[in-house]
Parts: C-alpha cells; structure tokens; sequence
C-alpha cells in the first residue's frame, strides 16, 4: 500500500487531521496526569532522606525532559521548514515554543522550590541549571524573534537559524552532571537503568508520557491557529464551517 | 546537487563547525564550568589561592562537632584520597549528613581550614523509601565484614556492589 507521506505536509489537509486528533491526545493526557499524580502523591512512599520533598520529581523530572525533547522537535521542524521551504514545518516549530518554554520554566521553579529546603540555596549557577536557564532563554529568544519580523516567511527562516544554532545546548544540559562537578545529582534514569523505587518510577513514567501528550495536543491546537491566521485569505479556510458561521 | 541538497548540506556542516567550537569552548573553561573543587585539587594546588572558592565532596563520617554556642559546626571535607577541614557559623540544609554529599563555599586561611561562608548539601540520584535504604546499609555492613573476615572474597564482594 502506498502512502502519501506529503499529503498531510500541506496545511490544507493537517488542519481537519490535526483537529480529529486533539481530542483523543488531551483525554488520554488528562487520565494519566491524574494516575500518575494519585500513584505519585498517594501510593510511592517517602524517600529515605528526603521525606516527602522528594515528590517535586514527579512534576520537575517530566517537565525537565520535555523541555530538553520539545527544544530538538522545534529545531528539526525549523531546520525542515529551511531546507524544504514547507510552510507547515515552521508553523509546527513556532507552534511548539510556547510549550517548550513553559516546560522550561516550570523545570527551573520546581527546582528552585526544592533546592532551597535540600541544598540550602534557591539558585546555583552549576553547569546544569545554567544550561537550562539558556534553554528558557533560547525558548524566549525564539519567540522574540518571531514575533519581531513582520513577513511569515522571513520571520520563520531567522527564527530556524536561532532555533538550530540554539540545538547545541541540548547535549550540553543533558551531560552537564557528568562532565563538570554540579550541586544537581547524576540522572536518576539511565539508558542502562533507573536507581529508583518502583512506584516512584512508574509515578513519573506516567507523568511523563501525560506530558508527553498535552504537549502533542496544545501544539496540534496551536499550529490549527497559526494555519488559520496564515491563510486566512486563502478560499478554502473561507469554505470551513466553522469559519462560515 | 538540487537547491534543498545543498541548503541540508549547509545546515549540516553548520551545526558540526558550531559543536565543534562551543566543545573546544567548553573544555577550555573547564575548570570554570565546575561548580567546586574536590580536596584532591586543592593539595594540587589547583584551586585559587588567597579567595574564596567552593570545595565539594563527602562529609566525613565521624568529624562533625558542634561548638558550644550551637551555630558553630565543624566537620571534614573528604573524597577518600584528600580530606580538608571546615568550620562553619550557620544553618546546615536538611541533607547535611556524614557521609553523603557537601558543597562548601569559602577560604582556606593559613590554619588550614576552610572558613566556609556557605554549606550546600549535594543529593545523590538514588530515590528509595526507608526500608529499602535500611535494607540495604545492613547488606553493606555484612559485606564488609564478610570482607574483613575472609580476605579472599573482598574482589567478589566489590564486583557484586
């Protein structure tokens, strides 16, 4: 059987797939935020050293990786978007930003709350939060720069070299705990294995993939938008039911 | 080659040349990116002299003392090679143990100590409940007594661990 692979690169087509496929991703993320955070708060039990403090993990190690999984997604989209000139490419990596962004920020304030009672400090300018802080700001960054230039089309080509120029990082935040000596501890989950309890695990595997689909379902919202405002003067947007009411 | 070709090609040796640079940049400034020196370089001599840094390490099990006023602590810096004392005036984080992880800020005067001006308790990545940890001290202590016991099963000992 031969499938089109490109028929849904066009924003024509993407726009009634994506807006079937929203619903099922933000259910099903809804159901597992919910498991995961009940196995998370209710059933893992207190950690030997840290007590219940330990449990921010369960909402900062999820965003952690999401925000460092978003930043690449966004930059191959942008990097598509150059080297294929589609134009839903780059709708898709600046429909991602926000999202990556709020990750980001979420990861750097859970941190913060937990570093204060354990560490003893807010904020420690290791090699790992750094590294993130720049992600936030590269997430920023982009967004900005987007925003600043006035033609799609250009604004999209500027905010794709940022956006690859930026990828770089990412390695770096990821290894920074093993390269250089941090205050923030190794990663728990390896590729060779996890040095956690159980329930602690599966609490923040469920976490992650619910993250995992909200992020799939705002960023299949968003881009419907940015395709509705991008050609909005084309005539089959002026054909869609809900744009005729 | 088409015009996409090329544009992938370019993008492509861009990221390589940008990796490169912001690699040889970082291993450069290595010894700025870490946070803290372990006790090893600072016999070195690798530390600053004469300003305040950060030495990081484990608490030695065993060297901490409270002074009398009940603020003053001191305890021993060590990475099993080197080990440096410390005296500190203030609130300890919560993680503060013998034996686990420590991050501390400040001189090293001409007594040798390190006047520290801030205590950061560094966590390691193992999350466990308490009966598992407790389960597996006891596990610990048996293999070393084992070891100490019966010299010749120290290797098989340390491979299991």
């Amino acid at each position: 059987m031969a499938i089109n692979w490109f028929k849904y690169s066009a924003p024509t087509n993407f726009y009634g797939l994506a807006g079937k496929m929203i619903p099922w991703f933000a259910f099903s993320a809804a159901v597992l935020f919910a498991i995961g955070l009940y196995i998370g708060f209710v059933v893992a039990p207190v950690d030997a050293q840290q007590g219940e403090f330990y449990r921010i993990i369960f909402i900062h190690v999820p965003s952690s990786i999401l925000s460092m999984f978003l930043y690449l997604v966004m930059a191959g989209y942008a990097a598509l978007g150059l080297i294929f000139n589609t134009r839903l490419s780059a709708m898709m990596a600046t429909a991602i930003a926000p999202t990556g962004a709020l990750f980001a920020f979420i990861s750097l304030w859970t941190g913060a709350l937990w570093g204060k009672p354990m560490w003893g400090a807010w904020w420690v300018w290791d090699a790992r939060l750094t590294s993130e802080l720049i992600l936030l700001f590269l997430y920023l960054g982009y967004i900005a720069l987007h925003a600043s230039i006035d033609d799609p089309r250009r604004a999209d080509r500027a905010a794709a070299l940022l956006s690859i120029v930026g990828s770089v990082n990412v390695p770096i935040i990821y290894f920074s705990v093993k390269w250089w000596n941090t205050l923030h501890q190794g990663s728990s989950i390896k590729f060779t294995g996890t040095s956690m309890h159980i329930a602690m695990q599966q609490a923040m595997f469920t976490v992650l993939v619910a993250c995992w689909l909200y992020a799939i379902a705002v960023v299949l919202a968003r881009v419907r938008s940015i395709i509705l405002e991008r050609e909005r003067n084309t005539t089959w947007i002026g054909e869609l039911p809900e744009v005729r009411s | 080659m088409k015009p996409r070709q090329k544009r992938f090609v370019f993008i492509a040796v861009a990221v390589a040349a940008l990796s490169l640079a912001v690699g040889l940049v970082l291993y450069a400034l290595k010894n700025n990116v870490s946070l803290y020196f372990t006790p090893t370089q600072v016999y070195n001599n690798e530390a600053p002299q004469g300003r305040s840094f950060r030495i990081g390490g484990l608490v030695e099990e065993g060297s901490v003392q409270r002074e009398k006023d009940g603020l003053t602590v001191k305890f021993v810096i060590t990475d099993k090679h080197k080990s440096i004392p410390v005296i500190y005036k203030g609130i300890l984080p919560d993680l503060f143990k013998e034996g686990k992880g420590v991050v501390a800020q400040g001189k090293v005067e001409a007594d040798g100590m390190m006047h520290a001006e801030e205590v950061l308790a560094k966590h390691d990545e193992n999350y466990m409940p308490p009966e598992a940890a407790d389960a597996l001290k006891k596990g610990e202590t048996a293999n070393a007594s084992a070891a100490t016991s019966t010299p010749a099963s120290a290797p098989a000992t340390s491979a299991v661990k």
